[in-house]
Parts: structure tokens; C-alpha cells; sequence
């Protein structure tokens, strides 16, 4: 299990119902399902992880989140999670909105840009971040809308968002303590709990 | 034909005819007093009755759903690319249920099998049935096999519907509930394509208002025209554009009215042959079953509360070219599934093939397929303890 999952995991409440955007391969909601009892789906685009989900007996459905989650009821989740995806959708800011409509609370983590290793690669080569971690080039990444925890954080402000809780975490997602220090700088993935 | 029987068939496989006695009474408010159900069956039923998949078939499906009658037949039953020792729906696995309908043309009661009051076939007399009504025949059938709770219950197009209904009228008796190229009703210009066809047929010279069997007549020209126009809607205008294009029969158009076009000699070609083998009235009951079928009505169009029994899992399948039943039609299902918190999932194949997509084993379908019929066999105790084969 990936360890933002741990952490995530903690987060959810047993029984509650939750939907997962991007949902991957559905270890996190079939973790969930088995640990804490949740009822959930997850919303997935790649082929070969909705085939993984159904095939684990995570449920889920076939949908491009960008074109938006109108069909779904205000207020119908407990929980509405998304990791890693928030940096790919076209609009981020309305995909928040649509979270929070949907959800009575969100889980969100995103890799921080702010980061000094994509700070220094931009600084000193002059180029756009290329790292393990983020492996693509500026033309054929997906992640087209990178922000910084500053960056979220400032969105939150405009948009009237609460932030619950907010765990910083290097790429192993280990927490430590310089990275509390200096999280915009140092810490590599945030993982926000968000309500309005 | 097939020279020899291929390993992933269920080989040779015979119909049998089974018959019910207790009166059914129909939406219509008319009552068949007794009635016969042409079933086929492959696989074996396992010791506790648990490893049972009923196949719901489309307008004009029938039992024969894999396999072979005999060596001389040209091809095997209508969905044999899923169902067959090793395939999605694996019959050394599962004990699989197909049947012809109430009102069907193959060898269940309908309007070309006698009347018993009046010794001819019922013809235009025999009442209008509904999805509904083939639903509680198909759970009496349920009873007769020994089957308390069907591991899956799949149907495409209108066997799409009556596995939703399934899910609705009997919950307690299913557990899977597979929904692929369907919808939760028909539109309004799914009800036109229907009445177009009922009218081809009906005003046919040799329909004679349904009797057409006492006058040894069939009338084929106005089921061609119902075949070929619904066959129009069963592809997609990619799928027509790949496999016809303006490919011309004999190199350069003709100036007459013969069929040049590769595709209008297609059309032709289906539309008779179908004509050859259906029944006209069977036609007619058909769509009518389909363009009533509207689980929301009572529910004050409300899907969502009409579902909210249902204890089954469901998986729906659309397929993007399909504009019959069109994606957003399994959508509107899987919303109101979400809405009334059942377990659902979903997938949209990315196929040319239109409607007819869904009885072809296109990669991905079948990948889905399988991998949903493998958590179909984790839900069945005793093919779970074998630990498959």
C-alpha cells in the first residue's frame, strides 16, 4: 500500500460513503472496503485499471472527470478523495468545487511544485522539472496544471475553503521534521482534508 | 457448418421444451392459462443450486445461445464468442440458462403455436406481454430448475432490461446483474424506428391482420423492411463508412433502381434472410415489450427510488458507437444505481460497431466480461472453495 494511502485511510471515517476520483487500480477503496467498511466507487479513465477494479471487486465507473460530476447529488458522499489527479484536470479550481458540492468533506493530495529540487532544476538548468518522480517533458505530460502548497493554500483562501488537516510528506511519503519546518520548500506531497 | 466442434464450444447441445401449468397472469390483465418455454442449458448445476446464469435475449434472440444443433448447422447459438468452456461466461463453471420468450417465434407459446381453446395459432390473439411478464415466467422457470438465487443474470439491449427488472421484482433471487447495451426505456425515436417496423409489417398485403398462418402467407416484404431498418440502427455510421463505404457491386452505378451499392445489397440480403425466419407477430410483440418497458413510471419517473430494493451487484457495458442505446442510456442507469447506493459498475467500450457491438467479442468487452464473471464466481461459495479451475 502506498503510504499517502495509509494516511488517507486514517482519515476516513468506518462506514461512510465514499467516491474516489481517479481511483487507479483500486487499492485504496478496496483497502477501505475490507478495513473500515465504506461503501464506495471509484471514477477511473485507463482501461487496465478499471479492468484491475472490477476484477477485485472494487466498484467502479467508467468516466472522464473532467467533463465534470453534474449527474451526482449534492451532498451524497461522506467523503470525496482524490490523489495525485488534481495537477491533470483541466480545471482544478472547478473540480474542488465539485468535490466539496458532492461530498460532505475531501481528501486531496498533489505533488508540490514548490518543491526545492523543481525550484533548483528550473533555477540553475533553466529547463522544466524532469525528475523520478515526475518523469515527463514540458509537451507530453499529463500534469498540466502544477501548483505549489502556497498555491493551493491561496486557492482555498478565495474560495471560502476550510482546511481540516494538512499532512506534508516527502516522496516516500515519510513525514519529518524539517519538512514541518519548511513544508513549501521541503515537503513533496501535501494531503489536504478540505471542507466549506 | 463446422467440421469439427471447436474446444472453447459447448459442443452439440439440444433444446428441450418445458411446460407450466399454473396460470400466468400478464400486465395486459389477460391470463395464459398454461404455457411451454423452450429452454437450452450448458454446463452442470452444481449440489446447491448456486452456480446458475440466466441469459436474457434481445428482440429476436432465442434459447440457442452456444453451441451447435447439429453438425450441419452454419453457425453456433447467437452468443456463443461468450459463453463456452473457458470464455466469459465459462461453462465449466457456471450452469447457464437460455430460454425463448413468452410470445417468441422459437418454440416457446406464442403466436405461431396453437391455441389450445381454438386449435389454430394464436396469431394476432396472443396478448400483448411485457418485459414484466417474462420476468415472472422466467422466475417460475427459476423454480422448476432448482435455481433459489441465480449467481448472474445477464441480457444485452432488451435481455438488458429484463435482468434490470430481475434486479427490481426479485431481489433476493439474484446476485450479479449484468446490464450491457441497454437502457432504463426507450426514447421517443426508439418508439418511431419501432412503429416504422410495426407498420412495414403491418400493412403488407400478406399480413392479413395477423392471420396470415390459415392463408399459408408470410409477409416478407414488410419484415425485410422491418429488419433492414432496424439493422440500420443496430450499426453505427463509422461502422457503415468501414465496412461498406460507396463500394459498388458491380465497379459503376447503373442508372436503374437494382441494388449497386454494396450496402443496399447487404440490407437486402439480412432483411430476407430474417424474413425467412421470424415471425411477423413475434416482430410486432416484441417492440411493443420494448416500448413499454418504464421500471421509473410507478416511481414517479424516479429510477433511483424504483431501484432502491434491488440487492444484487450490477455491472453496466455501453459501447461508444452505439446510438440505440447509447452510452448516456447506461448511464442514466448507473446515475440512479449511484443514487440509490447499490454497487455498480461501469465501463464504456471503445468499439465502430454500433448496437451490434455487443455480441461481438471485441478485446476490451471481453476483457471486462471476464474479469466481472470472475467476481461473479468469488460470490459463488462453492466455485470460490474450488478455487476455479
Amino acid at each position: 500500500m502506498r503510504s499517502d494511502l495509509d494516511i488517507i485511510k486514517n482519515w476516513v471515517k468506518p462506514g461512510s460513503r465514499v467516491l474516489d476520483l481517479g481511483c487507479g487500480d483500486g487499492e485504496l477503496l478496496h483497502c477501505l472496503t475490507q478495513e473500515k467498511k465504506i461503501r464506495g466507487y471509484g471514477l477511473e479513465i485507463d482501461h487496465d485499471n478499471i479492468t484491475c477494479c472490477i476484477a477485485k471487486g472494487v466498484n467502479v465507473i467508467e468516466k472522464n472527470i473532467d467533463d465534470g460530476l453534474a449527474s451526482i447529488k449534492d451532498n451524497s458522499f461522506d467523503t470525496v478523495i482524490m490523489t495525485q489527479a488534481l495537477q491533470v484536470m483541466s480545471r482544478p479550481e472547478l473540480i474542488v468545487d465539485e468535490m466539496l458540492r458532492i461530498g460532505k468533506e475531501c481528501i486531496v493530495t498533489f505533488p508540490n511544485f514548490g518543491h526545492w529540487r523543481a525550484r533548483g532544476y528550473l533555477a540553475f538548468r533553466g529547463k522544466m522539472p524532469v525528475s523520478k518522480f515526475l518523469p515527463y517533458t514540458w509537451y507530453n505530460t499529463p500534469n498540466i496544471h502544477f501548483c505549489t502548497f502556497k498555491d493551493f493554500e491561496r486557492l482555498c483562501v478565495d474560495r471560502n475553503i476550510y482546511i481540516d488537516e494538512r499532512t506534508v510528506v516527502d516522496n516516500e511519503h515519510k513525514d519529518h521534521w524539517w519538512i514541518r519546518l519548511w513544508p513549501n520548500m521541503l515537503g513533496e506531497i501535501a494531503i489536504y482534508r478540505i471542507t466549506r | 457448418m463446422p467440421e469439427c466442434i471447436p474446444e472453447d464450444s459447448v459442443g452439440i447441445v439440444q433444446p428441450r421444451l418445458v411446460h407450466f401449468d399454473q396460470p400466468l397472469e400478464l400486465s395486459c390483465g389477460r391470463t395464459l392459462d398454461s404455457y411451454d418455454l423452450m429452454v437450452e442449458t450448458y454446463g452442470e448445476l452444481n449440489a446447491d443450486g448456486s452456480n446458475a446464469v440466466l441469459i436474457c435475449h434481445a428482440l429476436s434472440g432465442h434459447h440457442h445461445v452456444a453451441g451447435y444443433h447439429s453438425m450441419d448447422d452454419k453457425k453456433p447459438g447467437w452468443w456463443d464468442s461468450a459463453v463456452g468452456p473457458g470464455k466469459p461466461i465459462d461453462t465449466n463453471k457456471f450452469f447457464v440458462v437460455g430460454l425463448n420468450n413468452l410470445g417468441g417465434c422459437h418454440g416457446s407459446t406464442g403466436p405461431n403455436t396453437t391455441n389450445p381453446d381454438t386449435g389454430k395459432p394464436f396469431g394476432p390473439d396472443f396478448p400483448i406481454v411485457t418485459v414484466e411478464d417474462w420476468v415472472e415466467s422466467q422466475r417460475r422457470l427459476a423454480d422448476n430448475l432448482g435455481i433459489q438465487q441465480w449467481a448472474a443474470i445477464v441480457g444485452g439491449s432488451l435481455g438488458g432490461m429484463q435482468a434490470l427488472q430481475w434486479s427490481i421484482k426479485f431481489p433476493q433471487r439474484l446476485r450479479h446483474c449484468m446490464v450491457i447495451a441497454s437502457a432504463p426505456k426507450l426514447s421517443a425515436q426508439n418508439i418511431a424506428f419501432n412503429e416504422v417496423a410495426r407498420q412495414a409489417i403491418s400493412r403488407d398485403p400478406q399480413f392479413y391482420a395477423g392471420h396470415y398462418y390459415e392463408n399459408n402467407e408470410v409477409p416478407k416484404t414488410g419484415l425485410m423492411l422491418a429488419r433492414m431498418l432496424g439493422h440500420i440502427t443496430y450499426l453505427s455510421a463509422d461502422g457503415m463508412r468501414e465496412k461498406f463505404g460507396r463500394d459498388l457491386k458491380e465497379g459503376k452505378i447503373g442508372f436503374d433502381f437494382t441494388p449497386q451499392f454494396e450496402v443496399e445489397s447487404y440490407l437486402r440480403y439480412q432483411g430476407e434472410r430474417f424474413s425467412g425466419e421470424f415471425d411477423a407477430n413475434t416482430y410486432l410483440l416484441m417492440t411493443k415489450a420494448l416500448d413499454y418497458y418504464d421500471p421509473a413510471e410507478k416511481f414517479g419517473d424516479d429510477l433511483a427510488a424504483a431501484l432502491s430494493n434491488a440487492s444484487c451487484q450490477f455491472m453496466l457495458v455501453s459501447f461508444t458507437t452505439d446510438w440505440r442505446f447509447a452510452p448516456d442510456r447506461s448511464r442514466e442507469i448507473v446515475d440512479a444505481l449511484v443514487e440509490a447506493e447499490k454497487q455498480v459498475s461501469y465501463a464504456e467500450i471503445d468499439a465502430p460497431q454500433g448496437h451490434d457491438a455487443f455480441l461481438i467479442p471485441i478485446p476490451r468487452y471481453m476483457e471486462v466480461f471476464r474479469a466481472y464473471m470472475q467476481r461473479v464466481e468469488a460470490d459463488t461459495p462453492a466455485l470460490a472453495a474450488k478455487g476455479g479451475r
